[in-house]
């Protein structure tokens, strides 16, 4: 029962990494990223190692898309702005 | 450097690499056995210590010294980004706009937001007891606290983040854990050397000095992130160029 959970999360864990690193688009791929770090979570649990599943949790789906996020948000405006200097954003 | 020069270094450089780890990989232990050498050792040195929580005993006791070092990238990353994303000479900040928000995310956030703080102070709190610690506490009460952006706008995260304390408190948590190693050479017994009173097995107060590293590694972290989510919130939604309209 156990092995069976082990190679599913292990699975989970290969096909989101394989489609996260194939995502080229920043934002979807912070997505993708948020969704990768669930699946480790899950896989870390399985294993018995419930403190990396909790590092796991916080930093790969939660800080790290987020700064993804914000630093894409911030490059938009300026390229935005650099496009139409007339215009307010 | 050519595309077919970096294709190969990269390929020699994988294949040392890959015989180096599995010649060091031949003699461990088997994937889930019930010989694990490793193990038995640090869980006899954890509960010794009083140490209920024996990946807590691992870090912040037995492996103190290189969790001083990770706390210390940590440290060193959010100086970095703080002094890369400061405001620039040719850059104005605009006050932040109050934005709408959906009526089911307010309540979500809002519901949230103080389970997540409890959830977070407990973890920092019981590190020494049960799964968690300081880092991953941390890391939830900074969490928590910007779910008032998702509640709200960043005026209101603005309002309930005291940025200038935790500024402080990140620097001051980061200096506690070199300073707390001092207690042990002072004794006699070596840097970072677990020499407090170690109290009784499985109590809040027990495990020595694993739990007062751990309550500072949660300061740490959770002002730490805290400050450098700041940085790039600031940069994302209040500071502009100066050439860019207002």
């Amino acid at each position: 029962m156990t092995n069976a959970l082990t190679v599913i999360a292990l699975l989970l864990t290969a096909v989101t990494a394989t489609t996260a690193a194939l995502t080229r688009e920043p934002v979807r791929q912070a997505v993708v990223l948020a969704f990768l770090g669930l699946c480790l979570a899950l896989l870390f649990t399985v294993l018995q190692a419930p403190d990396v599943a909790l590092s796991q949790l916080g930093v790969g789906s939660a800080i790290t898309p987020l700064l993804i996020l914000l630093t894409v948000r911030r490059v938009r405006r300026q390229e935005q702005a650099d496009e139409h200097p007339d215009r307010t954003e | 450097m050519s595309r077919t020069a970096r294709l190969r270094l990269f390929l020699a450089a994988a294949a040392v690499l890959a015989a180096a780890l599995i010649t060091a990989a031949t003699e461990l232990p088997g994937f889930g056995g019930h010989h694990h050498p490793y193990g038995e050792r640090a869980v006899a040195a954890g509960l010794a210590r009083q140490t209920a929580n024996i990946i807590s005993s691992v870090n912040f006791d037995q492996r103190a010294f290189d969790t001083l070092g990770e706390e210390s990238i940590l440290f060193g990353s959010v100086l970095g980004a703080a002094i890369l994303l400061r405001l620039a000479r040719d850059e104005g900040k605009r006050r932040a706009a109050a934005e709408p928000v959906l009526p089911t995310t307010r309540l979500f956030g809002a519901t949230l937001l103080p389970v997540t703080l409890l959830v977070g102070g407990y973890l920092v709190a019981h590190g020494q007891l049960s799964p968690g610690g300081g880092f991953q506490g941390g890391v939830a009460l900074a969490t928590a606290l910007h779910l008032a952006y998702v509640a709200a706008d960043y005026r209101v995260l603005k309002r309930i983040r005291p940025l200038a304390a935790l500024d402080v408190a990140d620097a001051l948590a980061a200096g506690t854990y070199a300073a707390l190693g001092l207690i042990g050479l002072a004794q006699g017994a070596g840097y970072l050397a677990n020499t407090l009173p170690l109290g009784t097995f499985n109590q809040m107060s027990s495990s020595g000095l694993v739990a007062v590293i751990n309550a500072a590694v949660g300061v740490e972290v959770a002002s730490g992130v805290v400050v450098l989510l700041a940085h790039f919130l600031d940069q994302a939604v209040e500071i502009v160029h100066n050439g860019e309209n207002r």
